[in-house]
């Protein structure tokens, strides 16, 4: 046999090894399994895993009020519009972004459970919190990466995380192009006999928990309320599945969850000529609307992020909005930060735009920016790719052939992405995963569901819709 | 980065090598990705003396001997902060201005004062 299928042939072993945790217990059906179960089974409390952070020198990052973008957004809303806009400084963690929430607990699990190193696969933030970590903890530590097209040329953003993981002592196998990186994965951890430290884990999801719950503490203390409004740069999920989860056990229960990612429609994610066309390396449509409208697509057997469970609405920004917020935070907040939060920044400009002033909006992350990953370096990238890159509308942005920054912020405006669509995928992604022929029962029924922030009757509905085709 | 052709035991390096040839990728790629093998990289301590292009053996940071050919010696990074983009480097100054005139606006002339203005007037 090949050597691709033989090692995808071996995957249930390879993963049921490399995880620590046999993920079969929590199947009820071909469809439904217990999510609540499966996030409970590592037994660490939400304190449990704010000391195991405390001890890894994660988390109590600073939420700061942004003043003078409230007020540059106030100069253009209607009057008594202009919703008052935080942000949760997650840059201030040792790597550099709210990763290290989720790569502590990764490491903590591994070295509880005596495993010699860890393996992930990322584009790089995660990764540079995984090596971080894992040296911390004296493990070893392998990075896989889709780092270059077939002319050996990567994003500068790609190339300096891969720097900063190479920086803290791991192992960075670099890759061109391709979902076989997956493959190669399975082979290292069998090789290596690691743990898989994936993003999905239930430990590294549990991670990002605490992050919702210290910004509804944070804002209690600012505000005396928990916010509005929270709004998440969203990719495989796992920022929104976890910030939510910790809002709401914090109490903070009324607060309205927007997942926001840049617009990168008509760009092929597994496409080589693509793949430097992005300008972007997460936060994008190309991972959030897959992932959300199918989860289980990941490198676990049951992925614990799952945002449809809780994102009130989707936002989508331009890429040249991203760029054009990032400056103004730098130049109006004298706060220089990376591509991925300043997603998130983007739409909540545009949210806020149509809030009264006494809404709350917490962008709920900054990632670390420098070198490669400044806009600087992605816009003059993108020229040499040949991206047209120019000021005017940003509605005119084409992803991939014409980055257009705003001439002005009141420009920015963020669009909705239908949910009923992405709901609709789901359950038409879930159907077409169970066998053929096999009919939901009223348990599957319940369980879609709660996977989709919906109730029984819209998930039956859809159903007949997609039967009669 | 360094121009020397050959390294020496010890040293550390780069290696590049072909993980699945082209007949061998996963089906349903997109065709300009399936025309290409799927290559890697990566950096270690090189296990003998070679010249660039060389099949060489280098032991990684994980302590893994991987196999490739010598694609660079003492690799570094070259990326930069780029150049100031024409569209980007007037941000500052026009955002500026506009919430100078809209708090200058807001004094006393609104009843809407803007949130925390007054605490900053006397700055
Ligand atoms: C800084 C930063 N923000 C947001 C995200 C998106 O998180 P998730 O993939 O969990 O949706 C990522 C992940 O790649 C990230 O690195």
């Amino acid at each position: 046999m090949a050597r691709y299928q033989d090692v995808m042939a071996r995957k249930g072993e390879i993963m049921k090894r490399a995880l620590g945790m046999d993920y079969a217990q929590f199947e009820r059906s071909p469809i439904a399994f217990d999510y609540e179960g499966m996030m409970a089974a590592h037994g660490y409390s939400l304190d449990d895993i704010r000391r195991i952070q405390r001890a890894a020198g994660v988390g109590g990052t600073p939420l700061l009020e942004l003043r003078n973008i409230t007020d540059l957004v106030r100069s253009y809303a209607g009057s008594g519009h202009g919703a008052r806009i935080f942000v949760k400084d997650e840059a201030a963690n040792m790597a550099g972004s709210f990763k290290d929430r989720r790569a502590s607990m990764s490491i903590h699990v591994a070295s509880e459970w005596g495993y010699a190193g860890v393996i992930a696969a990322t584009s790089g933030n995660y990764g540079a919190a995984v090596a971080s970590q894992a040296a911390r903890a004296g493990l070893a530590c392998i990075i896989c990466q889709e780092t270059f097209d077939s002319r050996h040329v990567g994003q500068p953003e790609i190339v300096e995380k891969s720097r900063l993981c190479e920086a803290f002592g791991a192992e960075v196998v670099q890759m061109t192009v391709g979902p076989e990186l997956f493959f190669h994965m399975l082979e290292l951890l069998e090789q290596t006999g690691y743990l898989s430290a994936s993003l999905y884990s239930p430990f590294g999801v549990s991670g990002i928990e605490t992050l919702g719950a210290e910004l509804a503490e944070d804002m209690i203390a600012a505000t005396g309320a928990p916010p509005t409004h929270v709004v998440v740069t969203h990719a495989g999920g796992g920022n929104t599945t976890g910030t939510a989860r910790g809002l709401k056990r914090a109490g903070a229960v009324d607060t309205q969850i927007v997942s926001a990612s840049v617009d990168l429609s008509g760009l092929h994610m597994a496409s080589d000529t693509d793949f430097n066309r992005k300008s972007f390396t997460t936060g994008h449509t190309g991972f959030g609307v897959p992932f959300a409208t199918w989860p289980d697509r990941a490198d676990v057997p049951r992925n614990a992020a799952r945002s449809l469970r809780y994102m009130d609405r989707y936002l989508t920004v331009t890429q040249g909005e991203v760029f054009y917020v990032t400056e103004a935070l730098s130049k109006l907040e004298g706060l220089e930060r990376g591509p991925s939060g300043n997603t998130a920044m983007a739409a909540a400009m545009s949210l806020a735009h149509e809030l009264p002033h006494d809404a709350t909006v917490v962008v709920q992350e900054t990632e670390y920016t420098g070198a490669g990953k400044h806009h600087w370096s992605q816009l003059a990238f993108a020229r040499e790719q040949g991206v047209e890159v120019r000021a005017g509308d940003p509605a005119e942005n084409v992803p991939g052939s014409v980055i257009v920054v705003p001439e002005r912020p009141e420009q920015i405006q963020a669009k909705d992405f239908d949910l009923a669509r992405m709901r609709r995928s789901y359950v038409r992604n879930a159907l077409s995963h169970a066998p053929e022929g096999y009919e939901p029962n009223p348990a599957d029924i319940v369980f879609l569901a709660e996977d989709t922030n919906t109730t029984p009757a819209t998930v039956e509905e859809i159903i007949a819709e997609l039967a009669a085709g | 980065m360094n121009d020397a052709i050959r390294c020496e035991a010890g040293e550390w390096v780069e290696v590049e090598y072909v993980l699945l040839e082209v007949a061998e990728r996963a089906g349903g790629l997109p065709e300009d990705t399936a025309a290409t093998p799927l290559r890697a990289w990566v950096k270690g301590f090189a296990r003998t003396t070679a010249l660039i292009g060389d099949e060489i053996e280098v032991e990684t940071m994980s302590g893994r001997v991987v196999a490739g050919h010598l694609s660079a010696i003492s690799p570094g990074y070259t990326h930069t902060f780029g150049t100031p983009p024409p569209q980007i480097v007037g941000i500052g100054r026009d955002l500026r201005a506009r919430l100078a005139t809209y708090r200058l606006g807001g004094l006393g002339v609104d009843a809407n004062v803007p949130q925390g203005l007054d605490e900053r007037a006397g700055e």
